[in-house]
């Protein structure tokens, strides 16, 4: 072998310019090639097919009572589906939007006609816990809706944040009252 | 606290070390008024110590009489009751008493007698008929409870005998029952045990903290079935590295004797 | 150009392959005669106990992982079968469980170590920030195998920690659903965690391989914080210091044995003996201990990505510490006034940590409070500050010097400072 390889100059010359942009092209579809070998093994971790295809549900209210709620499974996420009192309403209706960090009125969190039904996500827009109150055995802090056992964060009756570190309301769900006794979620 | 402040290193960083661990163990969740558990003399605490087998033989009998209707044990086997010291033949008339979900030849299901190598037989098929049967409530695994509650075997020994009438003004939902030791005071299992529950096999006085007592044994062991074995290994274990540090003190001071530091 | 290595290996095999593949003299370089400041106390020796940690780690989680099921409906039933059932199953469970708080502990007196005595002073920054880097990385790989068990403690510790970036604005939401590979944690969060899990330590061997190349290029600090100026102030790695350490590891594995056979229990929480359920919140949600200082600043504002920034602050601003730390002597035992507020650090850790575990209402706010901001001023503005006024005591001569008790320098000691080797 000889010890001697030809080194040629580069970019120097008449050819420099043009062999200087086939580099450059060259780089760059190597680049891209790269990307196209990376992006497939970072998007196999977002949601696949499967879990994405959960649809939506409906749930039987009749048998909640007044004053108490259950937790559905949607999308894998609890969701609130509570029976407010009449106190509970007008508490809710009554609260001064001054004093809310996340300000919205009561009949933006219900449908009208259904006030007494509030439906919520029921993971704390704090750091995801499940706050309690939905059975009224629970603690529901000051303001009478929930109270989240994790940072003490308080909602009020329409799951609205009055107090503790989380930044926003408990999130609507989107759902439709399919009859006064059925809804569906999703 | 204080201590840490003295600048010997090697002993703040134990004591700190010995803090951050009592933190740990030491806080009850809530500020909530935890009334302080019974202090029960358990056969299985200290580093040598063993379960009491016919403790844990009565109590697998309070178990099969009375929690195993609502409760499952679902990682023990029949065998495990080995461990307590029954006989094989025992273990297997036991399970055989018992019969447990299977398939007959047409793939329809059927019952079958219960095999030594079987799980305990679940009262419920899943957790939804658990809840159903119940009022709403769920009746916890006993595989781990032991290990599964602050407190351990005396919080199972205060719940099991904490069930006394609320205090007056107490409002008690409908379909709970009060128990001093349980947080909120408001559970939902009815008092399971009282004097004479069940009739020991043995002719053991069967008051309530006997019972009590005994049922906690046998769910300790059921919860660590491990921890003779775990004693005795860790008593050797503990000698043999007494030993090899004296040894190897021994060996760099000789070594290091010579050299100024 | 090619040739063989020169050996002065004896042993003929290990000579063949000496000459072939220097690993041999290597060895004999670094880890036989290699120069080491005579001075070592015994928290010199954590750094080697740590290292014997990471290899615990790794070889009792290779055998429990032939074991384990990374499945939701099998994850805590699988791990119960290790307890029970898989011959010395409930050791090498208990062993990697408490592995992980021995580790951390080993590693947290390590650090502070390094923070008394000025170790990550020129020369050694690198060395320091290799180490900041090792943390970070335990730090993610504990929480991970924290999850695996699927106990309610593991799946609402995931939970609270993914949930952290949901606080970056805009992309947080897509972020946080990539990491969980769905709308909440489940199934992909849990076989993704195991994956990295099993990854994570065999990165951790590489970073620890560097920090100790890097070590081995700078040299050891001291108790005195001055460099060995010849031979006499140091001594061969082996056998002294192989020796030393043998004595500490013996005492380090005494306690580690203590708590795996008779309070295996101790540093983990009981909830964790529930199995997950997503509908179910635990009433307090805490960390394994070895994170409550770090969960504590997190709660320290009412802010959510105020006290997001300021937790990932509290661990970053540690890279930076080399160039914070303006004194130029390394040793707290010359530095009165700095030795007083590193028992002052030490304390507010400590706080942090107690504050982290309780409930975050009444007396303990405030208290948290007050101690982020004393731990985030002691190394913004104290330490910049303190090394421009801090009247430091004289250095010793040489570390022989200190050592004989500052008496005239024996002749062959008096030598010139020597390049070091």
């Amino acid at each position: 072998m000889s010890a001697t390889a030809h080194v040629p100059d580069h970019g120097s010359g008449p050819d420099g310019t043009k062999r200087d942009f086939l580099q450059l092209v060259a780089l760059a579809s190597a680049a891209v090639g790269a990307g196209a070998i990376i992006w497939p093994l970072v998007d196999s971790m977002n949601p696949s097919k499967d879990v994405l295809a959960l649809s939506e549900i409906e749930v039987d209210i009749a048998p909640i009572p007044l004053g108490s709620g259950i937790i559905a499974s949607w999308r894998g996420q609890p969701v609130f589906i509570r029976h407010r009192t009449e106190t509970e309403i007008k508490e809710a209706q009554a609260a001064p939007l001054s004093e809310m960090r996340d300000p919205a009125t009561d009949a933006e969190r219900v449908k009208a006609g259904h006030e007494q039904w509030l439906i919520t996500s029921a993971i704390c827009t704090h750091l995801g816990c499940i706050p309690g109150g939905i059975k009224p055995t629970q603690p529901r802090g000051e303001f009478g809706g929930w109270f989240c056992p994790c940072h003490g964060s308080q909602y009020d009756t329409a799951a609205r944040i009055r107090k503790g570190p989380a930044p926003r309301n408990l999130p609507l769900v989107p759902y439709a009252f399919l009859n006064d006794t059925k809804i569906k979620i999703g | 606290m204080m201590r840490t402040l003295r600048p010997t290193f090697i002993g703040a960083a134990l004591v700190g070390a010995a803090l951050l661990g009592a933190s740990v163990t030491a806080a009850p969740a809530r500020a909530e008024e935890a009334p302080e558990l019974p202090s029960v003399n358990w056969s299985f605490s200290g580093p040598f110590g063993t379960y009491d087998r016919a403790a844990a033989q009565r109590g697998f009998q309070i178990y099969n009489e009375v929690c195993s209707n609502c409760h499952s044990l679902k990682e023990a086997y029949y065998r495990d009751l080995i461990g307590i010291g029954l006989s094989m033949q025992q273990v297997k008339d036991i399970a055989a008493s018992k019969r447990v979900p299977a398939l007959d030849e047409n793939g329809q299901p059927t019952e079958r007698p219960a095999l030594a190598s079987d799980h305990f037989r679940a009262p419920f098929p899943n957790d939804l008929a658990a809840r159903a049967a119940n009022g709403g409530g769920l009746p916890p695994d006993l595989s781990v409870i032991v290990k599964a509650r602050e407190g351990g075997p005396d919080y199972i020994y205060g719940i099991l005998t904490g069930f006394v009438d609320p205090p007056a003004g107490f409002h008690l939902m409908p379909g709970l029952n009060y128990n001093t030791y349980f947080a909120g005071h408001q559970i939902a299992m009815p008092q399971p045990l009282r004097d004479g529950t069940v009739t020991y096999i043995d002719g053991t006085n069967n008051s309530i903290d006997q019972e009590a007592h005994d049922v906690v044994t046998f769910l300790s062991f059921i919860a660590s079935p491990e921890l003779e074995e775990r004693h005795r290994m860790g008593i050797k274990v503990v000698l043999f590295l007494l030993f090899l540090t004296g040894l190897s003190y021994a060996v760099k001071r000789k070594l290091w004797a010579n050299v100024h530091h | 150009m090619v040739g063989l290595h020169h050996s002065d290996v004896k042993n003929p095999v290990l000579h063949w392959i000496d000459t072939r593949l220097p690993v041999v003299t290597m060895i004999q370089k670094e880890y036989g005669s290699f120069p080491t400041p005579k001075n070592f106390n015994y928290f010199w020796a954590f750094g080697g106990m740590a290292m014997v940690t990471l290899l615990l780690m790794i070889a009792t989680g290779i055998f429990l992982a032939m074991s384990y099921t990374p499945h939701i409906t099998m994850a805590f039933d699988s791990v119960e079968r290790i307890m029970r059932d898989v011959n010395y199953g409930w050791l090498l469970r208990y062993a990697h469980e408490n592995g992980a708080s021995m580790f951390f502990i080993v590693v947290y007196v390590h650090m502070f170590r390094g923070l008394y005595y000025g170790s990550y002073k020129a020369p050694r920054e690198l060395l320091w920030i290799l180490g900041i880097t090792i943390f970070l990385v335990m730090m993610a790989t504990a929480f991970m195998g924290y999850v695996l068990p699927w106990g309610q403690m593991s799946f609402w510790a995931a939970t609270v920690i993914t949930n952290l970036f949901s606080a970056i604005p805009v992309i947080g939401e897509p972020i946080v659903q990539w990491l969980w590979g769905g709308f909440s944690v489940g199934n992909p969060t849990l076989n993704r965690f195991f994956s990295l899990h099993y990854l994570l330590p065999f990165v951790l061997f590489g970073l620890v391989f560097l920090h100790v190349a890097a070590l081995h290029i700078t040299g050891s600090n001291n108790p005195l914080g001055i460099e060995p100026k010849g031979p006499q102030d140091t001594l061969p790695f082996h056998p002294y210091y192989t020796v030393k350490d043998s004595v500490a590891l013996c005492l380090f594995f005494l306690v580690f044995a203590v708590l795996v056979f008779f309070f295996p229990d101790l540093l983990g929480h009981s909830d964790n003996y529930i199995q997950a359920n997503p509908l179910q919140t635990p009433p307090h949600i805490v960390p394994d201990w070895y994170f409550l200082p770090f969960y504590a600043i997190l709660r320290a504002v009412p802010n959510k990505l105020g006290g997001i920034a300021l937790m990932f602050a509290s661990i970053l601003i540690l890279y930076a510490l080399p160039w914070l730390d303006t004194c130029k002597v390394r040793s707290a035992t010359f530095r009165p006034i700095y030795r007083i507020f590193f028992w002052v650090l030490v304390v507010t850790c400590l706080v942090l940590g107690v504050v982290g575990e309780q409930p975050p209402e009444g007396i303990w706010v405030p208290l948290g409070q007050v101690a982020t901001a004393y731990y985030f001023f002691h190394f913004l503005i104290l330490l910049p500050v303190l090394g421009k006024l801090e009247r430091t005591l004289p250095l010793p001569e040489s570390i022989s010097q200190s050592v004989l008790g500052g008496g005239p320098l024996p002749t062959g000691a008096a030598s010139k400072p020597m390049e070091k080797a």
